[in-house]
């Protein structure tokens, strides 16, 4: 086809010259760049307080560096701070929420998978009205099974123990553990089950050697998703355990907010982000799969 | 008379990776073009340069004469149409139709007049106050033309609008836009993966391969003269048999069988000695008593038999190779029976076996 | 699975319903022990020692409404729900319209959009006590905020929201909005995410300008997300606990309490633990409030498609 316009290959060609600072692009940076100081302020402040003497911090400026790097705060927090009378620092909470946080991934893990699995795969009658019930529950406010958990602990003997604060953990882990997976379940090809079924595998054999391989991505979810709810209770803690069983979130409320003794700022910070440690690098190591964790978790409530 | 739409030297890189090489496309006044392609081709991406929502690496786009390359979309003069409708669900179809003018500031009589205008030439009318929601995939697909219909423009864009549809609803719209392209006479350019589609509407298709145009041509000289061997295997279903063999003079060999190509129209003046890949569609493979006057004629056992109604697949062992004929509808063939089969030097393709081009 | 329905099965005996799927049933046990014992049992066990006068232990002496008589004529607990809707509304206002803006501003395909999530949300992975001690800390009059604009030479500078009654919610809710609003924006982000690249492209071909088409067509299309949001922000709000302990503990005075707080203070400490199980049966009210609108709108709006 002939090329009639003649003043054809003049003009604009390439792509839109653009300025390299639009004003529009100047205002959405800026307002990230903004936000993003005050999401990291309390980090940044953390981090500084607890490298700083007591004498620098009364001198002044929370947001200064510290003039003088120490560590001692750092130290004080984790094997000397008091709460009450026991003065070997958060060390103590640190290891009694080690000690809650192992057993209960992996039991409320464990039995959430197979629930999960159960209502994908294996659906009774009944079944579905069970797993609507576990699902309201989870948006019914905790204080109001509070104390009647109390009382099923007592019966049992686990009230004030580590192993009482596991089982409320498995039952609060339940709902959220239990949709994650009956989800992923259900997404598997039915068929796959069905072939399973015709070649002759019953309920575990399905589970261990076809199911369980399948979904170690959302096992990894799931942990990330535990470690960090359970790591984080405060309330549970409080409740359902004495002194000496502790997890760290309670003790370090008790060292920081104290009413005896003068306070050591420095050494308060540093407790503060030695407790947020285990979550903070569980994030940052995980990425992505937090925030489909979260995304997941976005139906719990 | 100007062109309506011109790409010209039109180049597009993602980072490293160059979608769009070199491009030039003149499309005619009123010409319904095709883009055709497999997915990953750059047929879509080429239509989202022409219509501005992708900046061109290098290159200029012309519409209506007009240099648009730095133009916004809005100011091109163009409507799409959207594999996904992409309606504003929230609104009324009416709502949708008269959108993008309100935006634009045209007078309220005027887009009531647009409105009823385009929902009478696409029998919509009695869908103005619903919303996309409750509508059928067809009625949907209906009022996103319609959208485009009502900016009244020079030039329609579309991007596989009927791949989302189900079969008997896509032969329908298919007829449908080309009765409605013989009645606006605008400029359509339309991106499908589907070669009944291009084969049916356009006036001329563009075959394109990596970025690059393989083909720019009417349908019946796509089919009848691929330009090469992967235009030949793309168009045509069931695909062309190709065999792999050696033209020397006028006489192709190949394991199985040689064949006197002289009734064959060369191209271009082609080495007469040399590899060469010889191709023959289904349909001009002539079997039984016709087989005898063709110039080429054998035997071959029949492997299996698809009977389609309209016309009949056989499968037959050849030259050491599964081949497909295809024959009248009801052959009475059976597998395992031996067939006579035969077929012309001017059916035949050549293409040399290294630069694939015809020859 | 109900091949023992047809008669010309070959088995011979019809097996028992109870053993069908036993496997199933026998795995569901923790299952259905926690829904039925803890969830509900739990639930409706508070509900009703809520109507006796229950001090150190739950007994069976029943005083009607007489703990809800005292609950609403106390003020600790007014001025419980009157935080609780002061934090709430701002939290939910500014939680959705702060999430949904960061997220939008995420979705212009800017550059380091990683490190801008990963900063936006980080909070939301530490525990609301951590939170609360670092906002205490910021907020500290001495060193914090108000002293270091004191320092820069503005001698009369207050921003003391901690020791402040009228104040102290929102020195909560700065805390509240740093750790909650990262949940949010990914929520938002991936409901942005999730719209039809297509919408986007037949809006700028209809010529409709950024802004716009967020307000005029993607907010609309947005409303299962921005429920989700809602619900999620609600939740939360109606839990709030842990963070008013860690930073203010309730102070000054009771200036900051909570009706998750006034409960457990009630059960656990003043040992009156009728009052502790009306004040959860109203949190419990509340939640069933926020609830069933929500369900009407996922499960009744579904059916009209």
């Amino acid at each position: 086809m002939a090329d009639l316009s003649v003043n054809s290959s003049a003009g604009p060609r390439g792509p839109k010259p653009k300025k390299s600072f639009s004003r529009a692009n100047i205002f959405l940076y800026g307002t990230l760049i903004v936000v993003s100081m005050y999401y990291l302020l309390p980090l940044y402040v953390m981090v500084v307080t607890s490298l700083k003497g007591m004498p620098e911090i009364r001198m002044g400026n929370v947001f200064g560096p510290p003039m003088e790097i120490t560590f001692e705060p750092w130290v004080k927090a984790w094997s000397e701070a008091c709460t009450g009378i026991n003065c070997d620092g958060l060390s103590r909470g640190f290891g009694n929420s080690i000690q809650i946080l192992i057993p209960s991934i992996i039991l409320s893990i464990a039995i959430a998978s197979i629930n999960g699995y159960a209502l994908s795969n294996w659906k009774f009658k009944g079944s579905e009205v069970f797993f609507t019930i576990l699902i309201i529950g989870a948006f019914i406010p905790y204080q109001t099974m509070l104390y009647p958990i109390v009382i099923l602990l007592r019966e049992i003997g686990l009230m004030g123990s580590i192993g009482g604060l596991v089982l409320v953990h498995t039952v609060f882990g339940m709902p959220i553990l239990t949709l994650l997976f009956r989800n992923y379940f259900a997404s598997v090809p039915e068929e796959l089950f069905k072939a399973a079924r015709v070649d002759g595998a019953g309920f575990w054999q399905i589970y261990f050697q076809i199911m369980l391989p399948m979904a170690l991505p959302i096992f990894v979810v799931a942990i990330i998703l535990q470690v960090t709810g359970i790591w984080n209770d405060f309330l549970f803690g409080v409740i359902y355990t004495k002194p000496a069983t502790y997890p760290m979130t309670v003790q370090l409320n008790n060292i920081v907010n104290s009413v005896q003794g003068i306070k050591e700022y420095n050494v308060n910070m540093a407790a503060t982000l030695l407790t947020g440690l285990v979550p903070l690098v569980i994030y940052f190591a995980s990425g992505k799969l937090f925030v489909r964790g979260i995304a997941a978790g976005a139906v719990k409530g | 008379m100007t062109n309506s739409v011109e790409i010209k030297d039109l180049d597009l890189s993602f980072g490293a990776v160059q979608v769009l090489k070199q491009l030039n496309i003149d499309i005619a006044e009123g010409e319904f073009l095709v883009l055709l392609g497999s997915s990953g081709c750059g047929k879509s991406t080429l239509l989202n340069c022409i219509a501005g929502l992708l900046e061109v690496t290098d290159g200029q786009v012309f519409i209506k004469g007009q240099n648009v390359t730095w133009a916004e979309p809005s100011e091109r003069g163009i409507g799409m149409v959207f594999q996904s409708y992409a309606l504003y669900p929230q609104m009324t179809v009416r709502g949708n139709l008269s959108f993008g003018l309100k935006n634009a500031k045209v007078p309220k009589d005027e887009i009531q007049k647009r409105v009823a205008r385009v929902a009478e030439v696409l029998q919509i009318e009695p869908l103005l106050d619903r919303k996309p929601g409750a509508l059928s995939g067809g009625q949907r697909q209906r009022v996103a033309i319609g959208r485009a219909l009502v900016r009244d423009v020079d030039v329609f864009l579309f991007d596989e609008p009927l791949s989302n549809l189900d079969a008997k609803l896509r032969t329908d719209l298919r007829v449908e836009l080309k009765r409605l392209h013989k009645k606006l006479k605008n400029t359509m350019i339309y991106v499908t993966h589907d070669q009944v589609e291009a084969m049916t509407l356009a006036d001329r298709i563009s075959i394109m391969k990596d970025g690059m145009i393989q083909q720019l041509d009417a349908p019946e000289v796509i089919y009848a003269k691929p330009c090469n061997k992967y235009v030949a295997d793309f168009i045509g279903s069931p695909a062309m048999n190709l065999f792999e063999g050696h033209l020397s003079g006028n006489t192709f060999t190949c394991d199985g069988f040689t064949v006197d190509v002289s009734g064959y129209e060369f191209g271009s003046q082609p080495r007469r000695d040399s590899a060469v890949w010889l191709g023959i569609r289904p349909e001009h493979i002539v079997t039984g008593d016709a087989a005898a006057s063709a110039t080429f004629n054998g035997s071959a056992e029949i492997d299996i038999v698809e009977p389609m109604g309209s016309d009949t697949l056989v499968w037959i062992d050849f030259a050491g190779q599964s081949v497909r004929v295809r024959t009248e509808g009801q052959s009475g063939l059976r597998s395992g029976e031996a067939l006579t089969i035969g077929f012309d030097a001017s059916r035949l393709h050549l293409f040399d076996m290294k630069t694939e081009i015809r020859l | 699975m109900t091949v023992t329905s047809d008669p010309a099965s070959r088995v011979a005996k019809r097996p028992n319903r109870l053993f069908k799927n036993l496997m199933a049933k026998l795995a569901s046990i923790p299952m259905i022990l926690t829904a039925l014992v803890v969830f509900v049992g739990g639930t409706t066990w508070t509900i009703v020692y809520s109507f006796t006068g229950s001090r150190m232990l739950p007994k069976t002496n029943w005083v009607g409404l007489d703990q809800y008589e005292r609950l609403w004529s106390s003020d600790r607990w007014i001025i419980s729900i009157k935080n609780l809707g002061i934090y709430g509304s701002f939290s939910m206002i500014l939680t959705l319209v702060l999430g949904f803006c960061l997220a939008a501003c995420l979705d212009r395909k800017i550059r380091f959009e990683s490190a801008f999530r990963t900063i936006f949300l980080y909070p939301f992975a530490l525990s609301f006590v951590v939170t609360g001690l670092a906002w205490q800390w910021i907020l500290n009059p001495e060193f914090g905020v108000q002293s270091v604009v004191r320092g820069w030479g503005w001698e009369t500078f207050t921003f003391n929201p901690l020791n402040d009654p009228d104040t102290v919610i929102f020195g909560i809710l700065i805390a509240g909005l740093w750790q909650g609003t990262g949940l949010i924006m990914c929520i938002m982000l991936a409901g942005l995410r999730g719209i039809d690249e297509d919408i986007w492209k037949a809006a700028k071909v209809d010529g409709i300008g950024t802004i716009k088409t967020y307000v005029v067509v993607i907010i609309p299309m947005m409303r299962p997300v921005f429920i989700t949001s809602l619900v999620l922000i609600a939740a939360g709000i109606i839990k709030l606990y842990d963070l008013v302990v860690a930073q203010t503990g309730g102070g000054p005075g009771l200036a900051s309490e909570v009706p998750a707080k006034y409960v457990i203070e009630y059960m656990f400490r003043a040992q009156n633990l009728g009052q502790g199980f009306a004040a959860s049966t109203m949190m419990l009210c509340s939640v069933v409030i926020i609830l069933i609108p929500w369900a009407y709108l996922e499960f009744g709006g579904r059916k009209r498609g």
